[in-house]
This record gives structure tokens, C-alpha cells and sequence, in this order.
């Protein structure tokens, strides 16, 4: 049993670290700042979310994972504000994108 | 295997490092610092510093991170004249120079480390019964070197005395920071609403399990200064005037109630805070409870800045 | 070579990078930056010194941790003091430049308000 729950953390973390690459390249190759927002925000929240979900099993007791799915709601609230915020400021005349 | 990511977090560090130094826009740079200090954080991490990697996640790339950008931002038209003063090719390779050869020197002490070390975990562990509390940490800070918390507590709250007394004439006693001026029904408004609830009851939580696990009072004060300073930001309310009493008596009660208890052991207990015997738990519970709100309202002060406008300016 | 010392000669480094900084930028804010790098530096050193002293049940010298939390709050208190400076400055002179040529006709003209 351990060592199911162990090759899916590795599988999950895996996967998620892969979202963060891919967000990472959005970043450095899309044209302009809304869609690298887009490729960030979008991409970033399911790695982090694929993370928790991979290390849920390797958590002792229901709290500390409820305390990893806090975190993980925290991360989409502020990023999803953050980005929603640079797009409106850029909207309204901001830097050149 | 930990050494790979050891080996992957310095080069990273390092990397970031460089990056603040020779980024052309200071903005850029300051952008750099705050990932340098989450990755301080892993590294505090590696070495098994639970309670220092919160701190330095919450106060050293957190807050100052805040404190920079938001000094970058304003700093922006002195780019260009701060360009045209660098120091010239000598004074750079001397200044190299110096700096490889302090490098050097504690990189020598580093490899030259007795062997075993010195540690005084054998003493803490014997006496941290006598503290009540379960997180050696927690009981050096508050028990065994209770004077440094407190000493480092007046040395914040001297710190901004400092920011304040930078303050204009016009604005003495007043409030600092611009005028809001953002909408407080904007999704920034949103969030300084559903946050902060949630960050009180996240702060508070991360002082009560400091007695025993990672945590405590500093790193708790940073999530509620934060909280406050995000309802600051979002316009929902305004900076206090720092001339209230509200204000000066949030600020020095928490080291008043300290230096109490500190003179009250001086009187029963023979030291100047110490505690007697079997009430140390209870008058530790006390100082934290009455040092978090002092904590949280100094740290967010210190990061609004002086005092410049007052109320009745147009 | 294990954890510690990496991470011990990654800190050297750090103070290094810093203390240059620190003497060549002429920003000042790029100055108290450089200031944080050195004396991030200087706390992984007092880190190391404390994992070495692990024992006791514990996974490092608790002592030295708990000065090094000290010092970060203290540290931050000194860079708070240091931009809030710097900001004053601008807004004195509209110039962040600490050359003494910059500094000249100021008597006179700050005579009636501060």
C-alpha cells in the first residue's frame, strides 16, 4: 500500500512539476503580457494543485491535509486577483504590453 | 540525493544574487530579490531551521519585498542620474578585489569549523521542562534569552520612531501614505474583504502552536500586519493618524507588559525576567498575547512610512 | 562535501556579492538591497554553525536559530529605516544621489520649511 501511495505522489508531483515548466515557457515565448497572464495564472494553479494532490497521501492525519488544500485555495484566490489587476491596470494604459 | 538539491539551490541563489546586482532597471532587481528570498527559505529548510525559514519567508522576502517594490516604483525617475554616477573601472576592480578576499576569508572559517561542534542543544534539552513549553525555540526566545525578544521588540518599535520622525512639519502626527485613492469595490477590494478573516484566524493560529511546533509570535504578526495592510491598500480604510491614542498604546503595550513581567521576576524571582517557578508557561502565554497586536501594528507602520498629510489638507 | 559546508561557501560567496554591491552601486536602494544579500550571507553562516550542533533530540543548535530570527526582524526594522531615508531624500531634493555636489545649495533653500 505504501509503496502505491508513494509511486502516485511521485506521479502527481511529476505532473505538476510539468505544468510549471510549461507555464514557465509561456512566460518566456508568448507575444505580449495578457496571454503570459493567461499562461501563468492558468498553468501554475494546476501544477500547485496536482502538487497538493500528490503529497495528500504522504500526510499524517486529515488536518495537515485540509491545511494543504488551504494553501492551495489561498494561492488560487491571491493569483487569480493579482493577474485580474495587472490586466485592468495594462487595460487602462499601463506599460506597453 | 540532498545534496543534488543542495547543489541546485545554491546555483539558483547565487544565480538570483548576481541578478540583483547587475539588473540595469532597479525595479527589475527588486523583482529578483523577492524569489531570492523563497529560495533563502528552502535553504533554511536544508538546514533543518523550521522556525527560521517562516520567518524569513514572512519577513525577509515578504515584507522587505513589499517595502522594495513599493520604494522602486517611486524611485523610478532616478534610473537614469543613478546610471551616470557608477564609480569608475578602478574603484570597481579594487572593490572586487576586497569583496573576493572577505569571500574568501569566510569560506576559510566555514572549512576550518571545529569538528565536533559546539552545540548547546544538550543544555537546552535538559532545562526546556522547566519553560512549560515543548518548542526549544520558542523557549530560547522567550525564556532563556527572553532579554534579546525584548530588546528586539524595543528595537522595532525605536525603528519607527525613526520612519516617523522623518515626517514633514506640516504632516507631524498624521497620516502616512498617499490618500487612497483606489475603488473599494474592486477585486481588490474583494479580496481585503474575504482575506482577512481568514489571515487573523492563520495568525493567531501561528502564535498558539508556536509553543510546541514551528511558529510563534513574529511570524504570526507578519500574516496580521499583512492583513491590515492589504485593507490599507484596497482603500476599504484609511492609515491611522499615528498622533492617537489607539495607535501609541497598541504600539508600547506590548513591551510594556513585557518589561513588567520582566521586573515583576526581578522582584520574586531574583532576575530581571525570570520566572517563578511553575508560572513560566502561563507569563510566557501573556507576553506573546500582549507582544502579537504591538508586533502586527509596528510592522505595518514600519511599511507605510512617515506621516504626510493631515487630516483637513485638500 | 555535505549540505552544511555547501551551503556555508554559497553564504561566503553571497557576503562577497553583496559587499560589492554595496561599495559599487550608486543607487541607494540598489545599496540597501546589496546590504540584504551580505547579510543574508552572514545568517546561512550562523545556520550551518547551528545544524552542526544538532543533538539532543533536536535537528540543529536551537541558540543560534533563535538569534538568527532575531536578527532577520532586526534587519528588516534597519532596511525599513534605510528606504524610508532614501524615499525622504527624494522627495527633498527630487534626486536620490548621495555625491556632495548634489548636496550643495540646500541651506538656503530649505530655510523656511523642513
Amino acid at each position: 500500500m505504501k509503496g502505491i501511495l508513494d509511486i502516485f505522489t511521485i506521479v502527481a508531483v511529476a505532473a505538476g512539476a510539468f505544468f510549471f515548466l510549461a507555464g514557465t515557457v509561456g512566460l518566456l515565448r508568448f507575444p505580449d503580457t495578457f496571454t503570459r497572464l493567461h499562461a501563468l495564472t492558468k498553468a501554475d494553479n494546476l501544477g500547485l494543485g496536482l502538487v497538493v494532490i500528490g503529497l495528500l497521501p504522504q500526510m499524517d492525519g486529515v488536518m495537515a491535509g485540509l491545511k494543504l488544500i488551504l494553501v492551495w485555495l489561498m494561492v488560487l484566490l491571491a493569483s487569480a486577483t493579482v493577474s485580474q489587476i495587472i490586466a485592468r491596470a495594462l487595460r487602462r494604459g499601463g506599460p506597453e504590453p | 540525493m540532498t545534496e543534488a538539491l543542495t547543489l541546485a539551490l545554491v546555483g539558483l541563489l547565487m544565480a538570483l544574487a548576481v541578478w540583483t546586482l547587475v539588473a540595469r532597471d532597479t525595479f527589475a532587481a527588486v523583482s529578483g530579490f523577492v524569489p531570492y528570498g523563497l529560495l533563502l527559505t528552502l535553504a533554511w529548510l536544508q538546514l533543518r531551521a523550521v522556525d527560521v525559514a517562516m520567518t524569513e519567508a514572512a519577513i525577509g522576502a515578504g515584507l522587505t519585498g513589499v517595502l522594495l517594490i513599493a520604494a522602486a516604483a517611486r524611485l523610478r525617475p532616478t534610473e537614469a542620474p543613478a546610471w551616470a554616477e557608477r564609480p569608475g573601472l578602478p574603484t570597481r576592480v579594487l572593490a572586487a578585489i576586497v569583496s573576493a578576499a572577505v569571500a574568501a576569508g569566510i569560506g576559510a572559517c566555514v572549512l576550518l569549523l571545529p569538528d565536533p561542534a559546539p552545540t548547546l542543544a544538550p543544555a537546552v534539552a535538559q532545562n526546556i521542562a522547566s519553560t512549560g513549553v515543548g518548542n526549544p525555540i520558542t523557549a530560547v526566545l522567550m525564556s532563556f534569552r527572553a532579554m534579546d525578544t525584548l530588546l528586539e521588540a524595543v528595537v522595532l518599535l525605536l525603528g519607527l520612531i525613526g520612519v516617523w520622525s522623518l515626517a514633514p512639519d506640516r504632516a507631524w502626527g498624521g497620516r502616512p501614505g498617499p490618500a487612497p485613492t483606489e475603488d473599494p469595490n474592486s477585486i481588490l477590494g474583494y479580496l481585503a474583504r474575504v482575506l482577512p478573516p481568514i489571515g487573523i484566524v492563520v495568525g493567531v493560529y501561528i502564535l498558539w502552536v508556536g509553543a510546541d511546533l514551528p511558529g510563534g509570535k513574529f511570524q504570526g504578526a507578519t500574516v496580521l500586519a499583512a492583513m491590515w495592510l492589504l485593507v490599507m491598500m484596497a482603500g476599504i480604510s484609511d492609515a491611522p493618524a499615528v498622533d492617537r491614542t489607539w495607535v501609541r498604546l497598541a504600539l508600547a503595550g506590548g513591551p510594556a507588559v513585557f518589561i513588567a513581567i520582566g521586573l515583576l521576576g526581578a522582584g520574586v524571582a531574583g532576575a530581571f525576567l525570570g520566572y517563578p517557578e511553575g508560572l513560566a508557561k502561563p507569563l510566557i502565554v501573556v507576553v506573546e498575547a500582549a507582544l502579537l497586536p504591538s508586533l502586527a501594528v509596528t510592522l505595518a507602520l514600519l511599511l507605510t512610512g512617515p506621516p504626510r498629510r493631515k487630516d483637513g489638507d485638500t | 562535501m555535505n549540505t552544511p559546508t555547501l551551503l556555508g561557501l554559497c553564504a561566503a560567496v553571497l557576503v562577497g556579492l553583496g559587499l560589492y554591491g554595496l561599495i559599487v552601486s550608486p543607487h541607494p536602494l540598489r545599496k540597501i538591497m546589496a546590504f540584504n544579500v551580505m547579510g543574508n550571507g552572514i545568517f546561512l553562516v550562523c545556520a550551518v554553525i547551528a545544524r552542526r550542533g544538532a543533538g539532543a533530540g533536536m535537528g540543529g543548535d536551537p541558540v543560534p536559530q533563535a538569534l538568527l530570527i532575531t536578527a532577520l526582524v532586526v534587519a528588516f526594522a534597519a532596511s525599513a529605516l534605510a528606504v524610508a531615508l532614501v524615499l525622504r531624500l527624494f522627495e527633498e531634493t527630487g534626486s536620490t544621489s548621495l555625491s556632495a555636489q548634489a548636496a550643495g545649495p540646500q541651506p538656503a533653500a530649505a530655510e523656511g520649511e523642513v
